[in-house]
């Protein structure tokens, strides 16, 4: 650990660094992990191209993509990338060196996500896992049963306007492929700040369904889907929307009084992080016999790898609020 | 237990009144008896269920997961029966109890072995269903519903919310016969001689009206800075019930022990501190206690001052003129001599102007101003516009600075539209304001948009959803009294503070000190 970040002396790199440094591994473009202005950066395409779509073609000095499952060597270590199936192109980092394996799963879960690769095991032998929701109260539902909610409330209040909160990274698209699958075909209606991202995601073959701008001249907006920011959605912008019904969609919904708190009136626990049950498999499957947990609850999953006599510490991570815009 | 289970859920993030009512409507039309009853008296307050507490769910909760994990969950969570409901093991294995065999095992339940009863409950039923249950064992719903917004839930064309709230307690959970009235049925044959009788209130007086009232009509009251209670006793039994008819019997034995006679009273609860009557401040350390020590009622002895009979000795006088009802009332003190009940003498005066008069040199902390009824009025329920006035006295003034904002709920959502604003103080480093008040209500909806308008040009901190704001707007506030206050850093508490006059034009230099303010306890 240096202040930077996570750092990797024998290849020579940080992973997901807070303050710019000359080389970074990054495991996906969330604003917490990927900070504008390193020197050069690797990651997979998927990434390298979404953090250039936030941060401008000149946020970084060289961008390099490496897909995933190729392997290259990086300093005196081999690296490459496994799906993590947190947003799309998000990445474990698997870093090898004579025989002993490291995975640094940056932020993952392994529910369905139909907007990216699935997770992906990979046996080590050191593991870094993150622990937002790393408290076993939470236990995230099925996303199909959530979007039947969705539904059924549109249905229920056919005169209010629902206006999801959502981040532009992932969430957006995620609820966007989960409508869909559940086969509701209508045109959703997003705030400008999730144009471009949707956008990007279907031309890298995530198709995503009739989408128009929440900001057009049209007047009434009952008995529609709107998508918006959580910032926004609770701000004037909703506003012009009508009767709106506030929907969150996050895994902290679970908790009741932070959904209240929030201001939502449908709360949907829609993580795109692993629930209590998702990192305690994901660590015993592992079979890995040491743990750093960064971000979230660190002190519930290291006293939990404790008792299953996995040597596990916290790895204080500066700058990784749970606010941060990948719940 | 499922549809019960959705519905608090729902009703939880439910936050506009007439939504609430929606989801309550449906909910008793599509739930069948007696499941429906006993979720009406768990909203109402009125299930009794044998008390467990939180230390033997907790146990049975560390009996199934590891105690460091549960400490660290209920950390974060912040509520027992969450928490328990979260980290319970399993999603329900078998057939989901209904609220009818949860109520029916509980209190079948001896002291020994509610707790395995209780965890046999749990084992069946899925999150949503244990936090269900865990409030129903420990009480208090949290889901601000109210009786009277159950009970209005109920109420109808054919079934007016009076007769509901005036048989509500002759009736008892699971409420069968309530049901089958509000299903076409027959009406409940009830003893309603304990009940309450839906209260008659005032419409605050416009004084240019005056003008056209003839003093000889009206009589004239001080009116009590405590709270309106209706006083039954019959050789039956006896209650207290607030103006809305909630039962505060249990919290004023000391009122209740000396009823012993037959009638029914209103009038206005207070509490004495010798031979005056108590700052409103004492009463509300007395309400919403379901226990009261004896040190308790000899600190703040409660009593009732009464201004109406409703009835005497099984006789309704409601009908009768308030000029009759108020000589019988005499007369039936002075026979009666009841212990822990005087009345509320009339005020003799032979025009509008003596009587303002009396009501500006009232300086008694315990008046809240002056009532003016018709002499020759029934009593009738509700809020009729004519018979009854108050006339409140003007209420006391502070300009005071903006100092912090939050959004407010259901259309205001997006609006910053509850403010807190504060008072200058001395200190070492200088002047600088505390905090003396909240208020959300006094302006127009123009005014808030522009003041919503300030504020976001103004922020400073956030502090969770609150904001604040750079001291620059004077707001003139006003409140119907203020007490001292050990629990605010101004030890300062006001009471209805609301804001009259949004002064964009006055510097915040000239705003009121905390001393100022304190100078009109």
């Amino acid at each position: 650990m240096r202040d930077q970040g996570l750092y990797c002396p024998q290849g020579g790199f940080f992973i997901d660094p807070v303050v710019p440094v000359e080389r970074a591994v990054i495991t996906h473009a969330h604003g917490d992990h990927c900070r504008p202005g390193h020197r050069a950066i690797l990651a997979t395409p998927e990434t390298g191209l979404i953090a250039q779509a936030r941060y401008g073609a000149e946020a970084f000095g060289r961008v390099e993509g490496l897909p995933y499952g190729m392997a290259q060597a990086v300093g005196g270590v081999t690296v490459r990338f496994a799906p993590a199936g947190h947003v799309l192109g998000s990445a474990q980092v698997v870093i090898e060196r004579a025989g002993v394996r490291a995975v640094v799963s940056g932020d993952y879960t392994r529910g369905v996500n139909p907007t990216c690769t699935p997770f992906e095991l990979v046996p080590c032998d050191l593991f870094v896992t993150e622990a937002t929701f790393g408290l076993p109260v939470f236990d995230h539902p099925s996303l199909e049963g959530e979007i039947a909610k969705l539904l059924a409330s549109v249905a229920a209040f056919p005169e209010r306007c629902h206006v999801v909160g959502v981040y532009a990274l992932g969430k957006a698209q995620r609820i966007l492929a989960g409508l869909r699958a559940a086969g509701y075909d209508r045109t959703v209606f997003i705030h400008g700040a999730l144009e471009r991202l949707c956008d990007l995601y279907e031309e890298l073959g995530v198709p995503l369904g009739p989408r128009a701008p929440a900001t057009t001249a049209r007047k009434d907006f009952a008995g529609e889907i709107v998508l918006a920011p959580p910032g926004a959605l609770q701000d004037r912008w909703s506003r012009r929307l009508g009767d709106v019904l506030p929907v969150g969609a996050s895994g902290w919904m679970q908790v009741r009084a932070r959904a209240r708190q929030r201001r939502v009136e449908l709360p949907l626990i829609i993580s795109d992080h692993c629930d209590w049950e998702g990192l305690t498999r994901t660590i015993t499957e592992t079979g890995a016999r040491t743990v750093w947990v960064t971000h979230g609850a660190e002190e519930a999953l290291c006293h939990w790898c404790a008792t299953q006599g996995i040597d596990a510490a916290p790895l204080a991570l500066a700058g990784r609020g749970e606010d941060g815009d990948g719940d | 237990m499922t549809p019960f289970a959705h519905l608090l859920e729902t009703l939880a993030f439910t936050p506009g009144r007439n939504a609430k009512l929606a989801h309550l409507q449906h909910f008793f039309a599509q739930t069948p008896d007696p499941d429906r009853g006993w979720a009406l008296a768990a909203l109402a307050g009125t299930l009794d269920l044998p008390h467990v507490t939180s230390s033997v769910i907790r146990a049975l909760v560390e009996e199934r997961v590891d105690p460091v994990l549960f400490r660290l969950s209920y950390d974060y969570v912040g509520d027992l029966a969450e928490t328990v409901a979260l980290l319970w093991p399993g999603k329900g294995n078998g057939t989901p109890p209904t609220l009818d065999e949860v109520v029916g095992s509980l209190r079948m339940a001896g002291r020994t072995d509610r707790a395995a009863v209780l965890a046999q409950l749990l084992e069946r039923l899925d999150g949503s269903g244990r936090y269900a249950l865990i409030k129903l064992c420990t009480g208090g719903m949290r889901v601000g519903v109210s009786t009277r917004l159950v009970q209005t839930a109920l109420a109808g064309p054919d079934h007016p919310l009076e007769d509901i709230t005036e048989m509500w307690f002759g009736l008892e959970p699971p409420y069968l016969p309530l049901f089958a009235w509000l299903d076409g049925g027959a009406r409940p044959d009830l003893d309603l001689s304990l009940a309450f009788r839906p209260v008659m209130l005032a419409t605050p007086l416009d004084e240019a009206r005056l003008a056209d009232m003839v003093p000889a009509q009206f009589v004239a009251e001080w009116k009590w800075d405590g709270i309106r209670v209706q006083a039954v006793a019959t050789p039956e039994g006896r209650r207290l019930y607030t103006r809305t008819g909630e039962d505060i019997s249990a919290a004023f034995p000391d009122v209740i022990d000396r009823m012993d006679w037959h009638a029914c009273l209103d009038g206005e609860l207070l509490v004495r501190a010798g031979a005056d009557v108590a700052p409103f401040a004492d009463l509300q350390k007395r309400l919403n206690r379901k226990r009261v020590t004896a040190k308790m009622m000899a600190e703040r002895p409660a009593m009732i001052r009464v201004y109406d009979i409703l009835e005497e000795d099984g006789e309704d006088l409601r009908p009768l003129p308030l000029e009759t009802r108020q000589a019988r009332l005499a007369a039936w003190v002075g026979r009666v001599r009841p212990g822990g009940v005087d009345l509320s003498a009339p005020i003799a005066f032979d025009d509008w102007a003596e009587l303002s008069a009396l009501r500006a040199g009232a300086r008694d902390d315990a008046l809240e101003g002056l009532m003016l009824k018709r002499r020759d009025a029934p009593y009738v329920a509700g809020r009729p516009v004519g018979p009854w006035f108050k006339w409140k006295r003007d209420p006391l003034e502070a300009d005071c600075v903006l100092m912090y904002a939050q959004r407010g709920h259901g259309k205001r959502s997006s609006y910053y539209s509850d403010y807190t604003f504060g008072a200058w103080v001395d200190g070492p480093e200088g002047r600088r304001l505390l905090p003396v008040g909240k208020a959300y209500s006094g302006f127009t909806d123009e005014e808030l948009v522009r003041l919503d308008k300030w504020v976001r040009a103004n922020f400073t901190e956030r502090f969770g959803p609150v904001r604040g704001v750079r001291p620059g707007l004077v707001l003139e506030v006003v409140f119907d009294a203020v007490q001292a206050s050990p629990r605010h850093k101004s030890g300062l508490a006001m009471r209805f503070p609301r804001i009259r006059r949004i002064r964009w034009d006055k510097p915040i230099e000239e705003a009121a000190t905390v001393a100022d303010i304190r100078a009109l306890i």
